[in-house]
């Protein structure tokens, strides 16, 4: 498990309001800095790549526990 | 170079508001510039008042949780019946509201236009719509989406 500065539960929220939950935290966030981020939605496996890949932001580490995902993301 | 988004919304039903709102707010999030042109019944979204409704009626592909045949789907409160039932399911499933997904759209600065030529065919007054949106025509809408990434039709 990795360290992190924030975290943000979207626990039963549904596409897109994890990104869109994500990107405001991130942007209260300075460079450097890690969310943790937890989802239920399944569109999210591949949603918060893509939105990480798409921002400049890094994705971590990722682990599926327990029908929630955990995304660990540092803020670039 | 900032990505763009073109998106123009032509329908008012409570199912054909979702992917406007959905893929303008989250190509916000994804760091796109994103404009809407708001034609014909789409034009519906930009009230204040938001009462729309989905109706199984002409749209076979519908769930619903008894097969209705086209002839009763006529009956008086049927439609209720289907939008009630819709906006229960959306929001048992943890689905963000039209209204929400709108008011991130505004605050996250996506451009909502309303169609000039519609506004004045429907008798809409601006004052029925939300603040802060703009309007226009053919070509402030072809201005932006002939420079865009990706252009939709809704």
């Amino acid at each position: 498990m990795s360290d992190f500065d924030v975290e943000l539960d979207t626990s039963g929220m549904n596409c897109p309001l994890p990104v869109l939950k994500a990107r405001k935290a991130l942007s209260e966030m300075s460079s450097g800095q890690r969310l943790h981020l937890i989802v239920t939605d399944l569109g999210a496996k591949k949603d918060i790549p893509a939105f990480c890949k798409m921002t400049g932001n890094t994705l971590i580490d990722t682990n599926d526990q327990e029908g929630k995902i955990h995304f660990f993301l540092e803020k670039g | 170079m900032t990505k763009k988004l073109a998106i123009i919304a032509s329908k008012g039903t409570l199912d054909g508001a979702y992917p406007p709102f959905i893929l303008a707010s989250t190509a916000i999030a994804l760091g796109f510039e994103v404009k809407i042109f708001f034609t014909f019944y789409g034009l519906t979204l930009l009230k204040k008042d938001l009462s729309l409704k989905v109706s199984p009626l002409g749209n076979p592909a519908m769930p619903m949780p008894v097969p209705v045949p086209s002839i009763v789907q006529v009956i008086p409160g049927l439609e209720w019946f289907a939008t009630w039932m819709m906006k229960r399911k959306l929001k048992a499933k943890g689905v963000a509201s039209v209204e929400e997904l709108r008011d991130i759209c505004v605050e996250s600065g996506v451009e909502l236009i309303a169609c000039q030529m519609t506004v004045d065919l429907f008798d809409f007054k601006h004052e029925d719509f939300i603040d802060g949106i703009t309007s226009g025509g053919a070509a402030t809408f072809l201005e932006f989406a002939g420079d865009a990434d990706t252009t939709l039709y809704i």
